[in-house]
């Protein structure tokens, strides 16, 4: 089995948006990946479930180009949770959550069981919630229907692109221990990314800075902090109480 | 008052009418849903090509009702006198304002929703129907409903086609002059037209909100269709294949002629479907040649000039004649002229009459450098109309003549908007509306007998048209038909017991 479950080698996307990123993940590791605005860093998370495709070298998901999966079966296999959401404000909460089991053919009662599991554990009781439209819920709410959305056919790899950007800083902090509680009881290969690098710090087994495309840093949170790179030690000064 | 005995009186026709109406929008806006919708989708994936596509229905959607009709009523197929017409006319018009909306319900979805959908795998069509497509919905909802509402209006116009509906009594009222008549027809129309925007507008919030689902929405849909289309079966909307048809144009004298001519069929024992109040000459004409209807009434010299083309003998036994040979050449037969000669009539207010002392249509040159004439668009047009007239007598007037639709001629003339037209001798308001005909001195109007022309092939496979024409041959005098004339327009009778009051006569004279 190969270690590296995602591999950037030598990846361009239209540069200067993105220009020779290499870096691979480790199996069950989660890696935050943190920059300013325009980093590249959303653009480096849509190049792995193949919403975008490279302009040079390669990106490989368990150990195979992304060019020859067929972008179905891999995005299926690869959660995605974003700023906005994106839930589907016609359906109900249970009926986001089951989207993608629907889509892959599970049996009905399947479907309602593992829909009941997960949002019970991202915190939200199914019986008062599963009903629910996402209007009626709260942003952090939301949010959680967003990452039990992408658990949901506990894919081996999960993306989260800016996941508690849009919630206030104390629903925030708790969406993010949550998070980090629920890390512990699955298995998945994380990449999220955050301009927040107080976040970065502590949601990453290690830790990626992009700056105007291009990897400055990517080390264990730590070493990172410790760096003396000029561009890093900006960002770490940016937020008073960023040490890990 | 009267409009609620109107209705009373002619409950049955009412339903009928309703039920057509019905059934013309439902199968527009059907078929434009049907071709609408994906061809909405279409251009919001390939804003390019769907640029031309809207372009193309926005284009159609400027042509006015009347026009396209009449572009599309030679047409092969689509074509003809007929509901079928009518349905093509008003899906075309139905088209743009639910594509128009599909396009913008799908463009403007949010696109982080949509991008959602990509990530987890959709694939393009599990993307359009379980996300894009359903979100869109309420936008398509309301093209639907503009789509309804002004299918509901617009089919009053298939009247004019023959493709029956609510229009028929808004034509009838405005060839009779009577307000009660279009009344019948215009308000039960725009009440459909509320009860369609009602029910459309709870749909699209019902979507909205999310109470209401599409499959819900489909159910209830196909049922209504459902109902309606087995009703309007049921109601004899279907024609058979053995009926004969009848046709007419669209003024007080021709609609009460049809009737007769119908009533006289039925009597012999043959059934009969009425397209009556159709339109002018052509449509009529065109109507006849191509089968839509079996027989109509026209009059002998507007047969030979504005059909044919031809100059018209001055003699009417000679017009005749020449009508007959150049039907025949087409499977036309003109059998025995009903009696009467409804030719054209040069009409001024009777006090103008007295004052300026004018008798004949050359006395006109006192007064016409100050005069306004008003003529139907028909007579501006034909040869045997306004431009002979005007050459035969040397007439020039203070202006342009007017256009006018010829039931309003007869009262523009009255109230004083014009100050001379061009009318029917037969026509009962020359009476009632104080008017004066002039005397056509130069002998420039030919004559113009009314006379039944028949498909000869109707003819042969159904001798009743043979005997019921031979019984009216001959029986109605200008007397006759003037007061028949009068009976509708001015004592607001039904022209069905006018004509059914005249047939009964028949027998006993």
């Amino acid at each position: 089995m190969n270690p590296d479950l995602v591999r950037f080698d030598d990846v361009e996307y239209r540069p200067p948006i993105l220009g020779g990123v290499t870096l691979a993940v480790h199996r069950g590791e989660t890696v935050a990946l943190v920059g300013r605005s325009g980093a590249g860093k959303s653009t480096l998370l849509r190049l792995v479930n193949r919403l975008l495709i490279p302009s040079a070298g390669r990106v490989t998901v368990d150990g195979r180009d992304t060019r020859q999966w067929d972008p179905i079966r891999l995005r299926r296999q690869v959660g995605y949770v974003i700023q906005d959401v994106g839930l589907f404000p016609h359906m109900t909460i249970a009926e986001n959550v089951a989207v993608v089991p629907k889509l892959e053919g599970w049996p009905q009662t399947r479907i309602a069981e593992r829909t009941r599991e997960l949002l019970d554990l991202v915190g939200l009781p199914s019986a008062d919630f599963a009903a629910r439209r996402p209007h009626q819920l709260s942003g952090g709410q939301r949010q959680r229907v967003g990452v039990a959305r992408a658990l949901a056919v506990d894919p081996p790899i999960l993306l989260m692109d800016e996941p508690f950007g849009a919630l206030d800083p104390v629903t925030r902090a708790e969406v993010r221990r949550e998070f980090t509680q629920l890390k512990k009881r699955l298995r998945t290969t994380v990449l999220v990314v955050t301009h927040d690098i107080a976040e970065a710090f502590a949601l990453g087994d290690r830790v990626g800075v992009l700056d105007a495309g291009r990897l400055i840093a990517f080390d264990a949170p730590s070493q990172v902090a410790a760096s003396n790179d000029a561009r890093v030690r900006a960002l770490i000064d940016a937020v008073p109480s960023a040490l890990p | 008052m009267t409009l609620v005995r109107f209705w009373m009186s002619h409950a049955s026709e009412l339903q009928g009418l309703l039920l057509q109406h019905l059934m013309l929008v439902l199968v527009s806006t059907a078929a434009a849903m049907a071709i609408g919708i994906p061809a909405g989708i279409f251009a919001a994936r390939r804003p390019r090509l769907g640029r031309f596509v809207l372009v193309a229905a926005s284009a159609a959607q400027t042509v006015p009702s009347l026009a396209l009709l009449g572009f599309l009523l030679p047409l092969p197929f689509i074509g003809g006198v007929g509901p079928r017409t009518a349905l093509v006319a008003l899906s075309i018009y139905a088209l743009l304002p639910i594509m128009r909306t599909t396009v913008t319900g799908l463009r403007t979805l949010d696109p982080s929703v949509v991008e959602a959908g990509v990530a987890m795998g959709m694939t393009p069509r599990q993307l359009l129907w379980l996300v894009q497509l359903p979100l869109a919905l309420p936008s398509i909802i309301t093209g639907i409903r503009v789509a309804t509402v002004i299918g509901v209006g617009t089919a009053t116009i298939a009247a004019a086609i023959g493709a029956g509906g609510l229009g028929e009594y808004i034509f009838r009222g405005l060839a009779m002059v009577d307000t009660t008549t279009i009344l019948a027809g215009a308000v039960p129309a725009a009440l459909l037209a509320l009860t369609a925007d009602g029910l459309l507008a709870w749909a699209e919030r019902g979507v909205r909100t999310g109470q209401v689902r599409i499959g819900m929405l489909v159910t209830v849909g196909g049922a209504a269709a459902a109902i309606v289309i087995l009703a309007a079966g049921a109601g004899g909307y279907v024609r058979s294949t053995s009926v004969v048809v009848v046709g007419s144009k669209n003024f007080t004298e021709q609609v009460i002629l049809g009737e007769l001519l119908a009533q006289a069929i039925e009597a012999e024992g043959a059934t009969v479907s009425r397209k009556l109040n159709l339109g002018g000459t052509f449509v009529c004409d065109r109507a006849l040649r191509t089968g839509d209807i079996d027989v109509y009434v026209e009059y002998s010299g507007t047969a030979v000039t504005a059909v044919f083309h031809e100059a018209v003998p001055r003699e009417s036994g000679r017009a005749l004649e020449q009508a007959r040979a150049l039907y025949a050449a087409q499977g036309l037969s003109v059998v025995q002229p009903l009696g009467f000669n409804n030719t054209f009539a040069i009409l001024v207010r009777r006090r103008d009459a007295q004052a300026l002392a004018l008798q004949t249509i050359d006395d006109l040159h006192r007064t016409m450098t100050r005069w306004t004439a008003g003529f139907g668009y028909e007579f501006l047009q034909r040869d045997d109309g306004y431009p002979g007239l005007v050459r035969a007598y040397d007439l020039r007037f203070a202006s342009e003549p007017r256009g006018m639709d010829l039931s309003l001629i007869y009262r523009a003339l009255a109230e004083g908007q014009v100050d001379v037209i061009a009318g029917d001798a037969t026509n009962a308001l020359i009476d009632s509306l104080e008017l004066q005909l002039l005397a056509d001195n130069r002998q420039y109007f030919p004559p113009y007998d009314a006379i039944p022309v028949v498909r000869t092939a109707a003819l042969l496979r159904e001798p009743a048209i043979g005997r019921a024409l031979a019984r009216l041959a001959g029986r109605i005098s200008d007397h006759d038909m003037r007061a028949m004339n009068a009976a509708v327009d001015l004592e607001r009778r039904d022209p069905k017991s006018v004509a059914a009051e005249f047939i009964s006569g028949l027998g006993a004279k």
